[in-house]
């Protein structure tokens, strides 16, 4: 069972945290790569990963277990504590 | 008392969850529909009355006058029961929870789909009318009449427990899902919910129980909370007395806070973007302070005791949470004070000195608080005065350098007199009257040592002034209060903020009518 909290506040804001700003360079960054589980979405990222890793940068790979829904709240949590920036590919 | 009450009513939230939720009526009748007409028992073995009655029961279901025997904490019980018909497992207790059972054993009979009679307990007269069938030939040998026991759906936190596994909820909050490698209490300082302390975290459970302290509706409005204006609900409150610390019986108190905190007299919006220091300071009356333990006595404003502590605490929440008031946003305080985290006491009422409520027109007996907008205390050290003719002299002496010792007028103060200094006062014969009006005549300021340049210091009120007599506070602007423990010859000044219609007036509310 997740852990539901009833919102304290006046609820004129999203529950989600916003998102931080872009990076200016990825140097030294983890980026994370989405794979939102649309039929070749992994071509795409494999081809980003590749010319990412070239360039030095680390990545990681996800993927959400469906496309249409949102991503659960414990995948979007990995990869807020293992990447500084991540990257979601949309592809068909 | 003057205040604007708000015209009940409820909420209708934006963020009002769309999903279907079943009421506790629709639990109830389709649970009636699945036990169908007849008669229906529900016991528990931990009950020596349902051990008594279960011979009797077992009779009555291999006669089919008892169509189903509903056992909360343990299937095979009775056995009596089990060895002729079948026991129906309730330890989940849904259908007890749905009939609202409060005793076990307790029978309920149901016709053309409703319920038309109930009885609870053992008494055989009872029964044998409510089975329409004389029981005394069978069973005239037990007992006449045995009280029942607790029904398990009402063990403690039960209640809340079933509400949000049944999913039979009035809370109407957004729910915030947390990741299962998230910590809790880091997720609520992430989102920014709280003070700088850690926060209780507000689960449905844990808000439910809480809304069991006040007779009021979740969705109805207590006020508008600024600096934000967000319309604010029982709800609300709750989720945040929650976080606080707050125990269910605290929570009238939080809600008259509230109340108060958002009238235009008191000027919440003011208090919260001044930079000043002050904050909201709740000066608690009447029997409410004993029945929830508040402290009036020794170390009355520090750390200690839970209610002080919290309820504080649950209006600052509230004003940060509902209201988005947040230091550094529309809090401007260059320093504040520690008291914004929360800063709440009674007063002693025991040595027959009057209230601070009666003071301010609310009956003699009646649960009240007053807000006041005030800024940390400070210390009056008197150890020598043995009259009050002395002592009202170091009390005025201490209170002309409220704010400064230049400025009149404009702050109010709150005087809490210890038990050490009243026992010179009531020695004397001096009632709160006579200590108040002493001190008004004792601060009548000359013009000339207030004016601005004088004493070489620019502070002041305009030159023309100069031969004047200017009061330091208003005629209402001197509270007087009695708290502090017993030994100490010292009373506290509780500096205001600016007072009147620019700023805070101090503000009085009954407590019971949220109780």
């Amino acid at each position: 069972m997740p852990t539901l909290l009833l919102d304290p506040t006046g609820e004129r804001s999203v529950a989600e945290r916003t998102q931080n700003d872009r990076p200016s360079s990825l140097e030294g960054l983890t980026v994370g790569l989405l794979d939102i589980s649309k039929p070749r979405g992994n071509v795409f990222l494999d081809r980003l990963e590749s010319l990412l890793n070239e360039s030095g940068i680390a990545t990681k790979r996800y993927i959400k277990p469906t496309f249409t829904k949102p991503a659960p709240v414990d995948l979007r949590h990995e990869i807020a504590r293992e990447c500084q920036a991540v990257i979601e590919a949309l592809a068909d | 008392m003057g205040i604007e009450r708000l015209q009940p009513g409820t909420v209708q939230h934006p963020n009002e969850r769309k999903c279907s939720v079943p009421t506790l009526a629709e639990l109830r009748a389709v649970t009636i529909n699945e036990l169908g007409d007849g008669i229906h028992a529900f016991v528990k073995r931990d009950c020596a009355t349902c051990l008594l009655v279960a011979p009797v029961l077992a009779s009555l279901v291999h006669a089919s006058v008892v169509q189903t025997v509903h056992s909360q904490d343990d299937v095979g019980f009775p056995e009596e029961v089990a060895s002729v018909g079948t026991v129906t497992d309730d330890t989940s207790l849904r259908r007890s929870f749905a009939l609202d059972i409060e005793t076990v054993p307790t029978l309920v009979r149901i016709a053309n789909g409703e319920e038309v009679g109930r009885t609870f307990g053992w008494s055989i007269a009872e029964w044998s009318s409510l089975l329409q069938r004389d029981l005394v030939a069978e069973f005239g040998a037990l007992p006449a009449w045995r009280p029942g026991c607790g029904s398990k759906n009402l063990d403690i936190g039960m209640p809340e427990k079933l509400a949000v596994t049944l999913g039979v909820t009035s809370v109407k909050s957004r729910r915030v899902e947390l990741a299962s490698a998230e910590d809790e209490h880091e997720a609520m300082y992430a989102r920014g919910w709280s003070d700088g302390l850690p926060l209780v975290p507000p689960t449905e459970e844990r808000v439910l129980r809480m809304l069991s302290g006040t007779s009021r509706r979740p969705d109805e409005l207590v006020a508008i909370v600024p600096p934000d204006l967000v319309d604010c609900t029982v709800e609300k409150v709750a989720i945040n007395a929650v976080m606080a610390g707050c125990k269910p019986e605290y929570l009238p108190v939080v809600l008259a806070a509230v109340e108060a905190a958002c009238t235009s007299a008191f000027n919440a919006h003011g208090l919260l973007a001044t930079t000043y220091f002050s904050g909201p300071v709740i000066v608690v009356n009447g029997q409410v302070a004993a029945d929830i333990g508040m402290n009036s006595g020794v170390n009355v404003f520090g750390q200690g005791n839970r209610a002080n502590a919290t309820i504080g605490r649950a209006l600052q929440l509230v004003i940060r949470n509902v209201g988005g008031g947040v230091p550094g946003g529309i809090d401007r305080a260059t320093f504040g004070n520690p008291g914004k985290i929360g800063f709440c006491f009674a007063e002693t009422e025991s040595a027959g000195w009057g209230t601070l409520a009666e003071d301010r027109g609310v009956a003699k007996g009646v649960s009240a608080l007053t807000l006041f907008a005030g800024e940390g205390p400070r210390g009056v050290v008197d150890q020598k005065s043995r009259t009050a003719e002395s002592l009202i002299r170091s009390f005025a002496v201490c209170l002309r350098s409220v704010a400064h010792p230049k400025l009149p007028v404009g702050f109010d103060a709150i005087l809490a007199i210890s038990p050490e200094h009243l026992r010179t006062f009531q020695a004397d014969g001096w009632d709160r009257a006579r200590v108040r009006d002493e001190l008004h005549a004792l601060l009548q300021l000359p013009g000339a040592e207030i004016i601005r340049g004088a004493g070489g210091i620019d502070e002041g009120v305009p030159e023309h002034l100069v031969n004047a007599t200017i009061p330091k506070f208003r005629p209402d602007g001197l509270l007087l209060t009695h708290c502090g423990g017993d030994a100490g010859m010292f009373s506290a000044i509780i500096g205001g903020w600016v007072n009147g219609v620019e700023g805070s007036q101090a503000t009085t509310v009954e407590i019971d009518p949220w109780r």
